[in-house]
Order: C-alpha cells, then sequence, then structure tokens
C-alpha cells in the first residue's frame, strides 16, 4: 500500500521525542539530535513512499538518525573536531544495539529531556516552548502560533534556552530523591499550562484549541507512564481527561461559552470520563493527596452527576477544603466559594470571597457579579460584570460575560 | 567538567551592609565554605573586592590615547563585591554550591558559565 506524506509526519510527530531524547544520550547534543531526525525524516520522504512502511517505522527512525549523526561526527573529525575524535574513539560503545532502543531505557531517556526541559533555570516560557518543541515534536511555526507571538520570537525563545542547556551544562538526568518533588512539580506545571493555553486562549476568537489539550494530555500520559509511582504525575492526567471530556458541551456551535451547570451533559465523552475517574480511584488509594489529585476528584464529582441539579456539593466542598489546606492561594479558595454558594448560599459565598486580593482577574468579577445576582443586589453585579468584561480578551468569554450583563440588567 | 563564575552583588556600595556581629560570622562562614571547595576539588579561584570607590578604570581612546578614569565603570547601585570560579559536574552541581556560598555571604550569587 502506498504510504501517503501526511502517514510518513504522523509517524515522525509519534516518535520525535523518543527519538531526540535517544539521541541526546547518546551525542549529548540536542541540536545535533533534532538535525539528525529531521534528516531522516528527508530520507523516508524520498523513500518509504515506493519501499512502503518499514516493519517498524520508530526502530528505522532512531537507527537512520543515529547513522546520520555519526556520519555528521565522522565529517567533524576529519576536520580535527576534538569532541568528535573523542567520541569516536570511546563514545560509540555505548551506542547499543537497536534492540535494546525499543525496550526500558529508552523511556528513561523522555524522562530525562522532559527534566531538562523544565529545569528551574530556564524560564517558564522557555520550560513550555521546548517541551513542545522536543517531546512534542511540534514546529517552532506551530509553537508560535499556539501561543500568538510571532514566529522570530518563538525562534528565538528556542535558540537562547538551547544555548542556555549547553554552556551552562544544564543535566540531562532525573533528578534525585531529594530535589524530585520541587522538579517534578515544575513539568507538572508546563504540561497543564499547555493545556490551559489551550482551553482557555488568553486572547483570540476560538474558546479551545485542541491541538494543545491534546498535546498536553499526550505528555501527561508519557509522564504518568514514566512515573506510575507520583500520584500527582496520576492526578495531572486525570485532571486533564476528566476536563477534555466535557469539550464537546463547553461551546456552542457559533463557539459561545457553555457554563457547566447548562451544559448538555449527554455529550460528555463517556471513555474520558471512565478513564479520568479510574485514575481518581486508584489515586484515592494511594492516600496521599497532592493539587492535581484533588482538582481531579472535584471533576470526578462533577461527572458523576446526570444533571447538574444531582451534583454532590458537599463532597466537592470538603475536597476543596483540603486543596486550600494545601494550597492557600485566591484563586483556590474563590474556586471553593462556589461550591459554598450552593451548600451554604450565596452570602455566606460572598463573604468569603470579600476579602481576597484578586481585583482585576475576570473569574474574580464574574464570580462576584453572580453571587450579587442570586442576592437580587442588580445594580451592583453589573458593575462586577463590567470588571470582568475590562479583564478578559477572549471573545467567547467576553460574550458570555456580555449576555450574563444584560440579563441581570433585565431582572 | 564546566567552570562558572560565581559573582556576588550587592547594592550597599561603601557602606556596611549589615550589623558587625553578623559581618564577622559572615567571613567566618564564607572561610569555612572555601576551605570545602578546596577540599572537594571544585575550587579554582577566589576573592573578595575592595568597595567600587576604590575602582579605577582604564579605556583607549579614538586616538588610541590611554585614558584613565576615577570610579567602576557601571554607576548602577549593584555593584561586584566579590567572586568565586569553581568547577563543577553540570550546572545542578553549581546551583548546589552556590547556594552554599550565598547562604554563607547572605548574598544572592549569579551562575554563569565560562567559555570553553
Amino acid at each position: 500500500m502506498p504510504v501517503q506524506a501526511h502517514e510518513i509526519e504522523q509517524h515522525f510527530r509519534r516518535e520525535y521525542g523518543r527519538c531526540v531524547a535517544t539521541l541526546v544520550r547518546f551525542f549529548g547534543d540536542i541540536d545535533l539530535a533534532e538535525e539528525a531526525v529531521q534528516e531522516a525524516f528527508t530520507i523516508a520522504v524520498a523513500r518509504w513512499p515506493a519501499t512502503g512502511l518499514p516493519p517498524n517505522p520508530g526502530a528505522w527512525i532512531t537507527t537512520t538518525a543515529k547513522n546520520r549523526a555519526i556520519d555528521q561526527f565522522r565529517r567533524e573529525a576529519a576536520r580535527e573536531d576534538k569532541h568528535a575524535q573523542a567520541f569516536l574513539l570511546y563514545g560509540q560503545d555505548s551506542l547499543g544495539s537497536d534492540d535494546e532502543d525499543q525496550v526500558g531505557p529508552v523511556q528513561d531517556d523522555r524522562l530525562r529531556l522532559i527534566f531538562t526541559c523544565c529545569h528551574p533555570a530556564l524560564n517558564r516560557g522557555a520550560q513550555v516552548a521546548l517541551t513542545l518543541r522536543l517531546l512534542g515534536g511540534l514546529q517552532t511555526t506551530e509553537i508560535a502560533r499556539a501561543f500568538l507571538v510571532p514566529e522570530a520570537t518563538m525562534a528565538q525563545r528556542i535558540v537562547r534556552a538551547k544555548k542556555k542547556i549547553k554552556a551552562a551544562a544544564i543535566p540531562y538526568r532525573v533528578p534525585g530523591d531529594a530535589e524530585l518533588p520541587d522538579r517534578l512539580s515544575a513539568v507538572l506545571t508546563v504540561i497543564y499550562l499547555i493545556f490551559n493555553e489551550g482551553y482557555v486562549s488568553s486572547a483570540g476568537a476560538g474558546l479551545i484549541r485542541d491541538d494543545l489539550c491534546e498535546e498536553a494530555i499526550r505528555l501527561a500520559r508519557v509522564l504518568a507512564a514514566l512515573m506510575p509511582d507520583e500520584p500527582e504525575a496520576l492526578g495531572l492526567l486525570a485532571l486533564l481527561l476528566l476536563i477534555h471530556a466535557r469539550r464537546p458541551a463547553r461551546s456552542r456551535a457559533d463557539q459561545a461559552l457553555v457554563l457547566l451547570p447548562d451544559q448538555d451533559r449527554s455529550l460528555w465523552d463517556r471513555q474520558l470520563i471512565a478513564e479520568g475517574q479510574q485514575l481518581v480511584r486508584a489515586c484515592l488509594r494511594r492516600n496521599a493527596p497532592g493539587p492535581y489529585q484533588l482538582q481531579a476528584a472535584v471533576n470526578a464529582v462533577h461527572s458523576d452527576a446526570a444533571d447538574a441539579a444531582l451534583t454532590d456539593w458537599g463532597q466537592i466542598l470538603q475536597l476543596y477544603d483540603q486543596l486550600l489546606a494545601l494550597t492557600p492561594t485566591p484563586v483556590v479558595a474563590l474556586n471553593r466559594a462556589v461550591a459554598v454558594a450552593e451548600v451554604s448560599g450565596p452570602q455566606v459565598a460572598l463573604a468569603a470571597i470579600d476579602e481576597l486580593d484578586l481585583a482585576g482577574y475576570h473569574l474574580y468579577h464574574a464570580a462576584r457579579a453572580d453571587l450579587l445576582t442570586r442576592l437580587g443586589r442588580h445594580g451592583e453585579a453589573v458593575v462586577e460584570y463590567d470588571s470582568a468584561l475590562r479583564s478578559t480578551a477572549n471573545a467567547a468569554e467576553r460574550e458570555f460575560l456580555e449576555q450574563r450583563r444584560a440579563h441581570t440588567c433585565q431582572l | 567538567m564546566t567552570q562558572y563564575l560565581l559573582s556576588v552583588h550587592h547594592a550597599g556600595g561603601d557602606v556596611a551592609l549589615m550589623p558587625e556581629e553578623e559581618m564577622a560570622q559572615s567571613f567566618k562562614d564564607v572561610d569555612a565554605f572555601n576551605t570545602e571547595l578546596q577540599a572537594s576539588g571544585n575550587w579554582v579561584f577566589a576573592g573578595g573586592l575592595h568597595a567600587p570607590s576604590t575602582a579605577t578604570v582604564v579605556r583607549i581612546g579614538d586616538d588610541s590615547s590611554v585614558i584613565t578614569t576615577d570610579g567602576p565603570y557601571a554607576e548602577t547601585k549593584e555593584q561586584l563585591g566579590g567572586f568565586w570560579v569553581i568547577s563543577a559536574d553540570d550546572l545542578d552541581a553549581a546551583l548546589e554550591l552556590a547556594a552554599r556560598g550565598a547562604r554563607a555571604c547572605r548574598l544572592p550569587v549569579e551562575v554563569r558559565p565560562f567559555q570553553e
């Protein structure tokens, strides 16, 4: 069967992170690893349409890229490059056979690489871009488009980060036990940010950029598979799956935002919910709660309710109490207040968020507006909707807020 | 192994930054840290600098003449107060040493790799 160009692209996209990670271990150089995989892609595009897919495309890509990199080293060695000579003398033994590439150590390579990409010596923007590029196999132009920055800016960000990794010798390894909690938390944050940027893009028209959400879920899956003993890694995957399951119900055909209570729950993706809930149950059995696990549990409770009116708000409030104890931030307190309103009424909820330092955060003003409306204080509610509108640039969110404001004015 | 410059910047200028007692303890801690660096083999070189007001800048003028001026090169509030040059396996090892240095001298430490 003839191989289509897009099929070749898919294979490379799927294998990119694994392959680059393996080559970085062999050659200790990210640019060389990326160039070698790119060369392998060029060869595949030329050959595969005629020869058909190799029996194991992943192994073919890694072997071909590896051979290209060794050729590159030979050429440099001929020019008396000291590193290349040293590699050819001592390094080649470490290449191992291709069989080995398909088992355990290769997975560790991707884990090493993600910890390098999310090293605290790199700024958050660089961490996100490098992770998408090296582990996700996204092109610089795709990452630039996803984050709404000019391609040149994104290219510069990635080049600078790779230069720093090389010059400052940022290590290529999974951190030891002592550092692991902090370092893992940075990795989880990066994956969560990628998802969140896809979920509510900070500007622009569309409410959800599916490709970013799906990429984040793919990365979360890899991380959960590589670190099955880290409950927060499982918790993050569960959280993303449960939120993503509601995607079909979250916006109407005209892209307008639909809030949780008003969503058509028959549109929810049952398969994703089942997977997410199973992960939440596995986390509960571990009994080592963390912020991602607790947020996943909140979403699991929502997923359980066949109808918004059947939501177990008491359980959600308990989970938020735990979450607030672990991460006492104003945003968590705000989310908790939504549950407080359902359990104890809007007056109590309003008092709970009155003191929060969240002015300028559109969801804070939207929450206040909603509570004030429920208390019949319509004039104050409209003022809050105006504040919310001043604080977001997302078209779908703005339209939603405009409608709510108009509705409140009519009351 | 990569060599790193661990530089200590402070905003104090010629003025003392902390109470005398703490300053004395800080000097002791830095001495102890230096001894550890030498014992562990990470030590390359280190030194504390006199106040910025003791600095002199030398530059070459357009006509190739030597121009000498009083004072530090950059008129900023933060000035280099001292530094270590260390040799470490990778950035994590260097950051770990920098943290110990920062604790000893009670000031932030900037870590920057040397060109090979």
